[in-house]
């Protein structure tokens, strides 16, 4: 068995920055509190006080800060994505998550011994494009898209010295990770643009008697029944009309839980594991964080007799988005 | 670590029955009071508080018939008794899913994609009152065993 992977937790805020900690996250990845971050929403994330206290707090424990800063500078406004690349280091990050290949290139030059790893954003799915930022940049870790087989991820691992990053557990979407653009088809602002998609401002929850509408910028996308889940509101998620048949034409509402194949993960080589959620609360973070290191500490006492315990199963199962779980790509027959 | 846990209950239809005839001003003074308790904790980020000027929301709780309503107006939340307009935004579940809330037992989001938990509105003011509530570092309470879990 290879040394366990770092369980990397998202903190949306400082109570679940400490939750992710007291839960046995090795690492937790967080944000500035502006659209420097994918997961720009209002009252999210943190100013320089809360991440100062953030960090002691993580220190103290001997566990690892990691910062995002995955949007892409807007054109005129360079200077505040690099701001935000300064106070990180200034700051004292362990690491800054990084996809614009421009602001790789600053942090490089600027602060040339700060730790910086490839965003999923930054969507490099093969060992060539990793290499290359690890060769131009410096890259000490890539996160990987969720688009790979576990195959493909084990050729990367092979192929590269570059510490390799997989999602282990959270809300799935249609994962052109950093290349989509359908949050502005539908209200002009994306991830890649404004660091939210479906930004809250366009998000109508409509209740009627027997259903509920959800509208994004007046746009009808889905209608569910009183007793059917609700996802969250991006057009990936959306039901529409397709030819004469109204289904989820581009991705269910669905969760990634990688619980049943973690040992092949760890056997490949994956160096760290990354749970999705800055958006969620610490009561999420707590109780993802806790099952998943229970099943990675039951993988390092006895990797032979690792089975999957129904208790972690539920836990994860109630959290998750939709009423499902899969391994998403990661066991997909076909390339 | 306790491992007392609020189950999911829904109280009987009639308690909503009753509960609709009786007067609502004592929640919205109970709500208001704690939210105000929070403010003079200096608990609530000043940031975000700014944007919920003269905003109302409504809390409803369906499974015991409790409706109030409150704006935040000059530093203080203020209970409204007397609807002019629409709420601004609304929050409606049962009473087990509050207290779940409360607790930091459950997510949000989780509530809310199991539909026991209603958000109607204005989408971002719900997702800033979310993610403020979310936010507050609780300070050292009495070891309650909701609050310990």
């Amino acid at each position: 068995m290879s040394s366990l992977p770092d369980l990397v937790c998202p903190a949306g805020s400082l109570p679940a920055l400490k939750a992710a900690i007291d839960h046995g996250a090795d690492a937790v990845y967080l944000g500035y509190k502006n659209d420097t971050n994918a997961r720009n929403f209002a009252g999210l994330n943190f100013d320089a006080k809360t991440m100062a206290e953030g960090i002691r707090y993580a220190h103290a424990k001997g566990r690892e800060v990691l910062m995002a800063i995955n949007t892409f500078a807007q054109a005129g406004r360079v200077a505040d994505w690099q701001k935000a690349v300064d106070g990180a280091v200034d700051q004292g990050v362990d690491a800054i998550i990084l996809a614009d290949v421009g602001l790789l290139d600053y942090a490089r030059r600027r602060h040339p011994q700060q730790r910086l790893h490839l965003s999923v954003q930054g969507s490099a799915t093969s060992y060539e494009a990793i290499n290359f930022c690890q060769r131009e940049f410096g890259i000490r870790r890539a996160v990987l898209p969720r688009v790979l087989t576990l195959a493909q991820v084990e050729h990367v691992i092979k192929n590269t010295t570059v510490e390799i990053e997989v999602f282990g557990f959270g809300s799935l979407c249609v994962m052109n990770e950093g290349r989509c653009w359908l949050s502005s088809y539908a209200c002009g602002e994306s991830p890649n643009t404004v660091g939210a998609c479906s930004p809250a401002k366009y998000v109508k929850w409509d209740k009627q008697p027997q259903h509920m509408d959800t509208r994004l910028n007046g746009i009808l996308i889905d209608r569910f029944g009183n007793d059917e889940p609700a996802g969250y509101p991006t057009l990936c998620k959306g039901r529409f009309e397709v030819q004469g048949e109204t289904y989820y034409a581009l991705e269910e509402p669905t969760s990634l839980n990688v619980l049943a194949i973690l040992p092949e993960i760890i056997k490949i080589g994956v160096r760290a594991i990354k749970v999705e959620g800055r958006q969620r609360s610490p009561t999420y973070v707590a109780q993802v964080t806790r099952t998943l290191r229970a099943a990675l500490d039951a993988l390092n006492e006895g990797g032979e007799r690792y089975h999957v315990k129904p208790a972690w199963q539920a836990e994860l199962a109630k959290v998750s988005e939709g009423s499902q779980a899969t391994l998403g790509a990661y066991n997909r027959p076909w390339r | 670590m306790s491992d007392f846990t609020i189950p999911k209950f829904r109280l009987p239809g009639f308690v909503a029955t009753l509960g609709q005839k009786l007067p609502q001003w004592p929640h919205g003074l109970a709500l208001v009071a704690g939210l105000n308790a929070a403010l003079k904790m200096k608990l609530l980020p000043e940031s975000e508080l700014a944007a919920l000027e003269d905003k109302i929301f409504r809390v409803q709780v369906l499974d015991t018939g409790g409706t109030a309503h409150f704006t935040y107006r000059g530093g203080l939340f203020r209970p409204v008794f007397r609807l002019e307009r629409e709420p601004d935004l609304a929050f409606a579940a049962n009473l087990s899913a509050f207290l779940q809330l409360l607790a930091r037992q459950e997510d949000p989001d989780t509530l809310f994609f199991k539909r026991e938990l209603e958000i109607t509105g204005d989408t971002e003011l719900g997702l800033m009152v979310k993610n403020m509530l979310d936010a507050i570092e609780w300070p050292s309470m009495p070891k309650l065993p909701l609050l310990t879990r």
